[in-house]
């Protein structure tokens, strides 16, 4: 079975920027459908999960509308997920933001908060330089490239897992990826061209997997 | 690594039309928002900040679609404001996609809209914005509201503090003393602010050539520089500007 018009789904809980990327992958040529209805996501050709906002408000509204399992399941079955800037730190196992806090489980790791005795201002606010570690189709764009970054939590997680980083008083995890789980913890929406190319990539992904089904 | 100094260029807006002369983009039609913000985010802006001056609320309504035209075709940070004074507006301006929201005479008249804006969309989507000026009699920043025409009883270092206390996750401080006069941001200005409080600062007001900028991040110790003539008329091309502050090494998103 292929697809020639492959369907990115963008999961709806609340989260603050959902718009700007609904309009980042119509830009890159997709189509973004907002919904969070089960049966949608196991269907999406891509998943993404958006994210502006707290951990576990996000994790509340993923749980009271049982989402969880229809994206683990989707995971499993190797469709590409793209989580972004919270919508990362959601895919890792556990947030320390306001108590501990359950993620998705997807990449083993778990979300703190930005150490404030560095002499860096928290939250993270504005545009950083990518050290790119692992080179892929994903990252090739942004390696040494600036990209926006908004937030006071950051990833641990084992170095395979780290795509790419930057330096913040310690070493953030920019990009995270594990097979068909990608996190990006800036956000690609708003850093210009650059950040059109990883959506452009993630959207190449989405598009040779419906083909290649 | 330090986060890339901001440069932000201002735009005023009327009834969702770009106003101000904006004569070096070489633009069919300047007043088009989308096609000045796309010109300027390829000259290498880090954000844009647009200005609401329409008086009506139908000036309100076209600049709210404004933003949805303009966020659907650029992909930098917008800050939006001009006017604002409740949280229905504060929403629709991030619905339409807007990262940021700046407040002004409102946060005076009503600091805890601040707090409700920070509730309900996080500290980093509102900036609390201050038009200062120094006072010589008093000798101190005294803070002016609706457009700089009224004075307040308040100083400026004192009332950026409690912004941020009620949960502004930045500051865009205006001197009214350098304002328009091209001859340097108020670097003293900038000097308190940053020791005083620690979100970012935009700074505002005064650039008149490449080395207020430079004067601005490294003595000010500003995070961002925002400007309007000076790019509206060609005076300065922000690429050149960057490549230009990279070599006096501040750190530049190039």
């Amino acid at each position: 079975m292929s697809k020639e018009n492959p369907v990115i789904v963008v999961i709806d809980y609340g989260a603050g920027n959902i718009f700007n990327v609904m309009k980042a992958i119509k830009y890159v040529g997709l189509a973004a459908k907002l919904t969070k209805d089960p049966s949608e996501i196991l269907a999406a050709d891509g998943l993404v999960i958006p994210g502006v906002g707290a951990y576990k408000t996000a994790m509340d509204k993923i749980n009271e509308n049982q989402l969880l399992v229809p994206i683990k399941k989707a995971a499993n079955n190797g469709t590409p997920i793209l989580g972004v800037c919270l919508g990362m730190q959601l895919l890792f196992d556990s947030s320390t933001e306001f108590g501990e806090t359950i993620g998705f489980g997807l990449i083993p790791g778990e979300v703190v908060r930005l150490p404030q005795n560095t002499g860096f201002k928290v939250p993270q606010m504005g545009w950083n330089q990518n050290s790119v570690t692992i080179e892929n189709a994903l990252t090739q764009g942004i390696k040494n490239e600036f990209t926006y970054f908004v937030h006071s939590y950051y990833v641990k997680t084992d170095p395979k897992y780290i795509a790419a980083s930057v330096d913040y008083g310690v070493q953030v995890p920019s990009v995270v990826i594990k097979d068909n789980i990608i996190g990006a913890q800036f956000h690609p929406e708003k850093s210009g061209e650059v950040g059109l190319r990883v959506w452009q990539a993630f959207a190449n992904m989405v598009s040779d997997k419906a083909v290649n089904v | 690594m330090a986060l890339a100094k901001r440069i932000v260029p201002a735009l005023d807006v009327k009834n969702g039309r770009v106003v101000k002369g904006i004569n070096f983009l070489n633009l069919q039609d300047v007043g088009d928002p989308v096609d000045t913000a796309i010109a300027y985010q390829n000259s290498g802006a880090d954000e844009l900040v647009f200005l609401d001056i329409s008086a009506t609320l139908e000036g309100r309504t076209t600049m709210i679609e404004m933003i949805e035209r303009v966020s659907s075709a650029v992909f930098i940070p917008l800050t939006a404001g001009g006017g604002v004074t409740d949280l229905a507006s504060i929403r629709a301006i991030i619905q339409a996609g807007a990262d940021k929201v700046f407040l002004n005479s409102a946060a005076v008249t009503n600091p805890d809209i601040i707090r409700q804006g920070a509730e309900a969309f996080g500290s980093q989507a509102i900036v609390g914005a201050i038009d200062s000026k120094w006072n010589d009699n008093l000798k101190k920043h005294q803070v002016y509201v609706s457009g700089g025409t009224k004075a307040t009883n308040l100083e400026t270092i004192s009332w950026a503090k409690k912004m941020v206390q009620y949960g502004a996750g930045e500051l865009l401080v205006t001197s009214m003393n350098t304002d328009g006069t091209q001859n340097g941001y108020d670097i003293a200005l900038y000097q308190a602010l940053t020791q005083a409080v620690n979100v970012p600062i935009i700074a505002s007001g005064g650039a008149g050539k490449k080395s207020d900028f430079k004067t601005v991040f490294k003595s000010g110790h500003a995070d961002a520089a925002l400007a309007a003539s000076v790019f509206h008329y060609g005076k300065i091309a922000i690429s050149d500007l960057k490549e230009s502050l990279y070599r006096e090494g501040l750190v530049m998103r190039l």
